[in-house]
């Protein structure tokens, strides 16, 4: 199991597709979930909402196979009340009553638990149901795009979650299947930065907080990251502003650009800033391989991402060495 | 079509305005923008208060909020600035137990309190630190002790959470499960649900066994009392951000995404009679001042191609080849603030340039406060 977070907007959603994609890429079947009722994989791969039922988005060439859910936590519950105690009618009542709603709002563990029940199911089941046992895996991977690095200790804990509220109980039984797939050590938890200050300090801090709940921690996706446009030891002289302005008006006047002096003058403020900036993201770049997770870079895309630019991304991290 | 310019400068020296609230969606510079606010308000003669709901742990240093203590603190500033500029950090928690003991006579507060249910509710209930900082504010106006009030806004999912987030609190206490577990035996209103109240019951017990139930039912029960108290305060906050003395500054960033969420929470203020200051188009690429504001992208590109054919002065064709970058995401950016213009027409903006390092300390707060006051 993959889980992918990162702060809000940083590329979870992108990063955890293009990582299902680059997964199945030597064929078999990867499940590509949701957790946060935001629609997020249907609007990446532009096609209409996803209901909660687990469907295949992408075939992969090569034979692999994407498919992708939805999870809600109300749909979990109905599930789970109807696989375990075939209750479909008292669930019906129980949404209408709001119990769902009830759920999410004071005890957030139980509506986490619901759907990372949902995720890790989806994980351990076998080909054949739960009659074989020794059946081989129904997926290959699961890769879960997960809530923003500010809640995913709390969500990936769901067992001291609940523990706090039900010591024994149905709820504890399930949470404790739960956490034993999270805590497994064929389960990762990547995260994803941008080489800015509060992204990358957020990582930082979320790598502390997973490791301390003793789960794995997997890569850091370096994402949106841009090439240095300028010379290595051209850098340090044109962010302490000490571009040589004669050698850059020279070389505007080779290209036959009139104004040359001016121009000259105008281009090395842009050239300083985008250099402190170069500098900053080396900054932030060794804090992050600080961290000791094997860095995984992807690079900004133009003109967003696509089904197409997610192929080129999951490219990308194949070349890295990304593989099940 | 050309928007006007958001002047940040008449705002906060008009004495009328009392309450600024710094809105958009994550990660786009509220806290930024409401902290540099607060401190071009101090520099002009005000007597500011800043709300800050999770700055940048340099930033919170830079003003003097090493602790969280849920309370005011005066943020040093240089001896001769006219007004003055205070700073607190939201400990959700806090004001939320605040409330409670204020509702509540001692005894049924102490229940609360220990409530296995409160503590989740007080700490991860998804819109208690909206609401809590709604709250915040409430509390500082009362006071009186400050001229203007700058409030920034959690990291929600959505930019509107914070003027939801009371309602949907309430709406959820007042919900039908509430009652119905505060008034267990049969009544009425659970005969139209089709399933007979044992078997909810029975459900309920199955799922979330019978000391969960039992704690709940105590929750529920002990929060009832109070919460008359809670709805009344949520609405007279809510009424005082209509008030003609508030302002809202909608910060966005230059990509399609947060401008989406600006335009419907613009829509949305309108909507709900709240005044609108102006939108804060935060981190954009001008161009650079001079000859360079004239040199096309075309023209630059086809000039480093050039001198890369002619294998000669590498540095002039990187900088080329980075301007013509530079004028296209500002063409791309332009593109997007008109388009959002055009659909909010007469709203007022100012831009405020992506410097090259982040913002923490008050000399960069001071330098994000000129370009506020500069506007577009
Ligand atoms: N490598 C990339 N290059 C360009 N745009 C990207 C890249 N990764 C993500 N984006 C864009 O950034 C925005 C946020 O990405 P998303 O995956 O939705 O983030 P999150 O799930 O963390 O909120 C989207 O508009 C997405 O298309
Ligand atoms: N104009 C700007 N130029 C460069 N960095 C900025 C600018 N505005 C904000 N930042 C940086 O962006 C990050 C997010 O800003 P913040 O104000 O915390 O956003 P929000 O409160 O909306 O989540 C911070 O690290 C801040 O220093
Ligand atoms: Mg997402
Ligand atoms: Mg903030």
């Amino acid at each position: 199991m993959h889980i992918v977070t990162g702060k809000g907007g940083t590329g979870k959603t992108t990063v955890a597709a293009a990582l299902a994609r680059a997964l199945a890429a030597d064929g078999g079947r990867v499940l590509l979930v949701e957790v946060e009722g935001r629609q997020g994989i249907a609007t990446l791969f532009g096609s209409p909402p996803l209901p909660y039922e687990e469907r295949e988005i992408d075939a992969v060439p090569g034979g692999g196979r994407v498919f992708a859910l939805a999870a809600d936590a109300e749909a979990a519950l109905m599930e789970y009340l109807e696989l375990f105690y075939g209750m479909r009618r008292a669930g019906q009542a129980l949404t209408r009553l709001g119990a769902v709603d009830f759920a999410t709002t004071i005890a957030p563990g139980l509506r986490d638990v619901l759907l990372t029940g949902k995720a890790t199911e989806a994980v351990r089941r076998r080909e054949g149901g739960r009659r074989r046992p020794e059946g081989r895996f129904h997926y290959d991977a699961v890769v879960m795009d997960a809530p923003p690095t500010g809640r995913i200790g709390r969500f990936l804990n769901v067992n001291s979650e609940v523990a706090g509220l039900a010591r024994v109980g149905p709820i504890r039984n399930h949470a404790d299947r739960v956490m034993e797939v999270i805590r497994s050590d064929r389960t990762r938890v990547h995260f994803v930065s941008l080489l800015e200050e509060m992204p990358a300090q957020e990582t930082r801090n979320g790598i502390a907080e997973v490791g301390a709940l003793g789960l794995h921690v997997g890569m850091v996706v370096v994402n949106m990251a841009r090439p240095p446009l300028l010379p290595g030891d051209a850098l340090s002289d044109a962010a302490a502003g000490r571009a040589d302005l004669g050698e850059l008006a020279a070389g505007l006047k080779a290209a036959g650009l009139d104004d040359a002096g001016d121009l000259a003058e105008s281009l090395a403020e842009e050239v300083g800033a985008h250099a402190r900036r170069v500098l900053l993201e080396r900054r932030v770049r060794a804090e992050l391989a600080g961290t000791g997770a094997p860095l995984v870079e992807l690079p900004l895309l133009e003109g967003g991402v696509d089904r197409a630019a997610l192929e080129g991304l999951a490219r990308r991290m194949a070349e890295q060495g990304v593989r099940r | 079509m050309s928007a006007g310019r958001l002047d940040v400068d008449a705002l906060l020296d008009d004495p009328a305005t009392r309450i600024v609230v710094c809105c958009g969606a994550g990660g786009v510079g509220k806290t930024t923008t409401a902290a540099a606010l607060g401190l071009r308000a101090a520099e002009r003669g005000r007597n500011a208060v800043v709300i800050t709901v999770d700055p940048a742990r340099r930033l919170a240093q830079s003003m003097g909020l090493d602790s969280l203590d849920n309370t005011p603190s005066l943020v040093p500033l240089p001896e001769g600035t006219p007004g003055s500029m205070h700073a607190m950090m939201l400990d959700m928690k806090r004001t939320f137990d605040e409330v409670v003991e204020e509702h509540a006579d001692p005894e049924r507060a102490r229940q609360i309190l220990g409530n296995p249910f409160y503590q989740t509710l007080s700490t991860s209930f998804s819109g208690t630190q909206e609401y809590m900082a709604m709250e915040k504010l409430g509390q500082l106006r009362q006071s009186g002790e400050w001229d203007l009030i700058v409030v920034d806004t959690p990291p929600s999912r959505s930019a509107l959470d914070f003027l939801d987030a009371p309602k949907r609190l309430g709406r959820f206490l007042d919900g039908r499960l509430v009652k119905f577990l505060s008034a267990p035996a049969p009544s009425g209103a659970f005969k139209l649900l089709g399933a007979g109240v044992g078997l909810v019951t029975s459900v309920l017990g199955k799922i979330l066994g019978a000391q969960l139930l039992n704690d709940l039912r105590a929750f529920v029960a002990a929060f009832d009392t109070v919460f008359g108290g809670f709805q009344e305060r949520a609405e007279r906050t809510y009424r005082l951000l209509q008030a003609p003395g508030t302002a809202f500054v909608v910060v966005a960033v230059p990509e399609a995404d947060a401008l989406r969420e600006a335009s419907y929470f613009m829509r949305r203020l309108a909507t709900d009679a709240m005044p609108l200051a102006g939108l804060v188009v935060n981190r954009t690429h001008p161009l650079p001042a001079g000859a360079g504001a004239r040199l096309d992208a075309g023209a630059a590109t086809a000039a480093a191609e050039a001198l890369e054919a002619a294998g000669s002065h590498p540095g002039a064709s990187a900088a080329l080849r980075l301007h013509a970058d530079l004028v296209r995401t500002h063409l791309r950016e332009r593109g997007l603030r008109e388009r959002t213009v055009s659909a909010h027409p007469g709203v007022r903006v100012a831009e405020v340039p992506a410097l090259p390092e982040d913002v923490h300390d008050l000399e960069g707060l001071r330098g994000i406060g000129a370009a506020l006051a500069r506007g577009a």
